[in-house]
C-alpha cells in the first residue's frame, strides 16, 4: 500500500519548468497527483520505419495489454446497465429512489433504496468522524514532529494497518468491539453500525494520514522559514501556515477516506448486521449497500431474477457513488498543484 | 539551534499528535493479542491438513488454504503479465495524446471502485457471459481485474525512477528500441515492479466481497484439482467461521485469521525490505 507515493515536490519542481502536467494519477490508496512529462518522447523512435515485424507486432500486443484497463472500465459500466434496464423494466425509478423499505426477498417485495442510502452514508460520515482527526493530527505529528529516521518505520507500520484484510476487520468489530461497547452502553444490539463505524474509522486512517502527510510535505520550504522570520512558533507555523497550504490535499484524503467508507464491504456485513432500515441510531443494526450485495450472493440466485438484477441496480448506485467522490479527490488535488 | 523558552501552547498539537498514533497501534496491538488469545490455541498441524466440518474439533482450513494458493497463482499469472506490459506501453511507447491520457485517469479511477463492484462484474462476466462458472479461474480472473490498476500504477511509477539518461545512452550506442526497453529500462524498473505486485498480491490475497459475488463455496471438502474447479479461500473460510454464533468457530476463525495475517505480513514484509534496500542504494548511487 502507498509504495507509489507520488511526490508533489518533485512533480510540481518539474511541473514548474515544463508547464505542462499533462495526467493525474492514483496509487494503491487512491491519491490523486500530478505528473509533469518531458517536452521530448523517447518513444518516437518506435515508429520510426526501421522497426521490425517483431518490434511492431510486440507493440500492438502492449497495447492491447493496456487496453484492458478500458474494457474493465466499459464492462463494468455495460453489465450494470444491462441488468438494470431488466430491473428497471419492473420496479419504477421513482419508487427505487424515494421508497423507504427495502424488502427485496419478501413478497409483496419493496424496493425503496433510502434505507440502504442511509445505511451506507451512517456507516461512511461515523468511521469519517473517528478517522479524520486522528490521521490528520498523524500527518501533522509525523511530517513536523517526528524525528527522521522513525518516520520511515512508523509510516510503514501504519501501512500494516491497511494491509489487513477487512474480514479480520469484521470478526474484530464482532467478537472485541461490540462486547466492549456492550459495558458502556447496555442497550447496544449484537449487530450494531457503531462498531462497524469503529473499525472502518481505523481501516481508513492510513489513507486520510498518508495523503495529508503527503499534501504537508508539499508545503514549500520558503513558506515556513517565513513563519520562523517573523519569529512565529512552531505551532503558529503549523497552524497558519503549513495546514492552510495543504488544506486541499486533507480535504482530498477526507473525500477519498469517505469513498473508501462507501466501498466497504466484509467488514460491514459482519459488525452491522442485515437488516435495512431508515434510521440514525448507531446502537441499532442496519444494512449497507454493500452488504446487501453480499447477503443475495450467498444464496445462488438464479440469473434474471428481479434479486440477480437488484444486485446490480445497488452495485450501480455504489459505483456512481464512489466514482463521484474520487473525482471529487482529483480534482481538489489537481487544484493543490495549480496554487502551490 | 536558536533555543526558546518552551511556551505551553506549543505542547497541544504534538501532544495530541502522539496520542493519535498511539491510538492507532494500541488498536493494532489488541487486534493481535485478541486474536492470539482466542485462536493461538487452535494451531496445530491437523488444522492444517483438515477440511472444513460441522464439527469444530475436527474443522481445518485445509481446503480454503489451498484454493487461496490456487487463486494467488493464477491471479499472479494473470495480473503480472498484463499488469507490466500496461505500465511498458504507457509510459514508454504511447505517444501521450489525448487517447492515453484517456486510458490513465481510467486507470486512476478503476484503483477507487469498490472491490465489490469487481464481483458484480466477475459475476456477470466470468461466470455467466464466458461460462467459467463458479470456478477457480473465474475468481482469479475478477481478483486479477481488482489489482490491476494498483500494478499498473506501481510499474509506471518504477519506470519513471528509471533515469532518462540510461535510455538515451543506450539508443546512442545503437540499441533497439526493442532492446532498449527490455534489456534496460525494464530490467532497471523490476525490482521497483516486484515490490508493488506483492503489495497488490498480499491484497489479493486477503479479498473476501468478490469471492463471494463470484460465487466461491462456503463449505468445501475437496481440494480443487484444476482451474475449472470449484473452491473455497481462507478469506471466504473465516467469513462463514466468523458469522457463526457458536464460540467454538470463532475460536476458529481466530486462528484462521492468525493464519493469513502472518502471510499478509509476511509479503508486506518482504515488500517493504525491497523497497528499504531500493531506496538506499539510490541513495548511494
Amino acid at each position: 500500500m502507498g509504495l507509489t507515493k507520488l511526490n508533489l515536490k518533485a512533480a510540481s519542481a518539474e511541473g514548474s519548468s515544463i508547464g505542462d502536467p499533462s495526467l493525474t494519477s492514483v496509487d494503491s490508496h487512491g491519491v490523486a497527483a500530478v505528473h509533469a512529462y518531458p517536452q521530448v518522447s523517447l518513444a518516437r523512435s518506435w515508429n520510426s520505419p526501421s522497426g521490425n515485424f517483431v518490434e511492431q507486432s510486440l507493440q500492438y500486443f502492449l497495447f492491447a495489454c493496456a487496453l484492458s484497463s478500458v474494457l474493465t472500465t466499459f464492462g463494468i459500466v455495460f453489465i450494470l446497465l444491462k441488468e438494470m434496464s431488466g430491473f428497471f423494466s419492473v420496479v419504477s425509478v421513482w419508487e427505487f429512489f424515494t421508497g423507504t423499505q427495502w424488502f427485496p426477498l419478501l413478497s409483496p417485495a419493496r424496493f425503496g433504496v433510502l434505507p440502504l442510502v442511509s445505511g451506507t452514508l451512517m456507516i461512511a460520515l461515523g468511521s469519517c468522524l473517528i478517522a479524520v482527526p486522528i490521521g490528520l493530527l498523524i500527518a501533522i505529528f509525523l511530517s513536523e514532529y517526528c524525528p527522521r529516521g522513525f518516520r520511515v518505520i512508523l509510516k510503514s507500520a501504519l501501512e500494516l494497518l491497511a494491509g489487513i484484510p477487512t474480514v479480520v476487520y469484521g470478526y474484530l468489530a464482532l467478537t472485541f468491539v461490540t462486547p466492549q461497547l456492550a459495558k458502556i452502553f447496555p442497550q447496544i444490539e449484537v449487530f450494531n453500525a457503531l462498531s462497524a463505524c469503529i473499525v472502518v474509522g481505523i481501516m481508513i486512517i492510513p489513507t486520510i494520514a498518508s495523503v495529508t502527510e503527503d499534501a504537508i510535505h508539499s508545503v514549500p520550504g520558503y513558506l515556513r522559514d517565513a513563519g520562523y522570520g517573523l519569529g512565529m512558533r512552531r505551532y503558529q507555523i503549523v497552524s497558519s501556515i503549513v495546514f492552510p497550504a495543504a488544506i486541499s490535499g486533507f480535504v482530498a484524503s477526507i473525500i477519498l477516506g469517505l469513498s473508501r467508507a462507501i466501498g466497504e464491504t466484509m467488514a460491514v456485513t459482519l459488525a452491522a448486521g442485515a437488516s435495512p432500515k431508515l434510521t440514525f441510531n448507531f446502537f441499532e443494526s442496519i444494512q449497507t449497500m454493500t452488504a446487501f450485495i453480499v447477503q443475495v450472493s450467498q444464496g445462488d440466485t438464479p440469473a434474471g431474477t428481479i434479486e440477480y438484477q437488484s444486485i446490480f441496480v445497488v452495485g450501480f448506485c455504489l459505483f456512481i457513488m464512489t466514482l463521484g467522490t474520487n473525482l471529487i479527490a482529483q480534482f481538489v488535488v489537481r487544484r493543490i498543484h495549480h496554487r502551490i | 539551534m536558536f533555543a526558546k523558552k518552551l511556551h505551553w501552547k506549543s505542547l497541544p498539537l504534538p501532544v495530541a499528535g502522539l496520542a493519535s498514533l498511539i491510538i492507532a497501534f494500541l488498536f493494532l496491538a489488541f487486534l493481535l493479542i485478541h486474536i492470539f488469545s482466542e485462536g493461538a490455541g487452535g494451531l496445530s498441524w491437523s488444522f492444517f491438513i483438515n477440511f472444513a466440518s460441522r464439527f469444530p474439533t475436527k474443522a481445518g482450513i485445509y481446503s480454503a488454504l489451498m484454493g487461496s494458493l490456487w487463486l494467488l497463482a493464477l491471479t499472479a499469472l494473470i495480473s503480472i503479465p498484463v499488469g507490466i506490459f500496461s505500465a511498458l506501453y504507457l509510459e514508454e511507447i504511447a505517444a501521450k495524446n489525448a487517447f492515453t491520457n484517456f486510458i490513465r485517469g481510467n486507470i486512476a479511477n478503476l484503483a477507487g471502485v469498490p472491490s465489490i463492484v469487481y464481483g458484480l462484474l466477475g459475476l456477470a462476466l466470468f461466470v455467466r457471459i464466458l461460462g467459467f462458472g463458479s470456478s477457480l479461474i473465474a475468481g482469479a480472473c475478477t481478483l486479477s481485474l481488482l489489482i490491476l490498476p494498483v500494478i499498473i500504477m506501481a510499474s509506471i511509477e518504477s519506470l519513471r525512477a528509471v533515469p532518462r539518461k540510461l535510455r538515451e545512452a543506450a539508443f546512442g550506442v545503437g540499441a533497439s528500441p526493442m532492446q532498449v526497453l527490455f534489456e534496460h529500462t525494464l530490467s532497471q524498473a523490476i525490482p521497483g515492479m516486484i515490490t508493488g505486485v506483492i503489495l497488490a498480491l498480499s491484497r489479493s490475497l486477503g479479498e473476501t466481497a468478490p469471492l463471494i459475488t463470484v460465487g466461491a463455496l462456503a463449505f468445501a471438502a475437496f481440494l480443487p484439482e484444476s482451474m475449472t474447479d470449484q473452491f473455497t479461500s481462507l478469506s471466504i473460510q473465516i467469513f462463514n467461521w466468523a458469522s457463526r454464533p457458536q464460540m467454538e468457530f470463532q475460536e476458529l476463525a481466530a486462528t484462521a485469521i492468525i493464519v493469513i495475517l502472518s502471510i499478509t505480513f509476511m509479503m508486506n514484509f518482504v515488500a517493504m525490505l525491497l523497497r528499504w534496500k531500493l531506496s538506499s542504494r539510490k541513495a548511494t548511487s
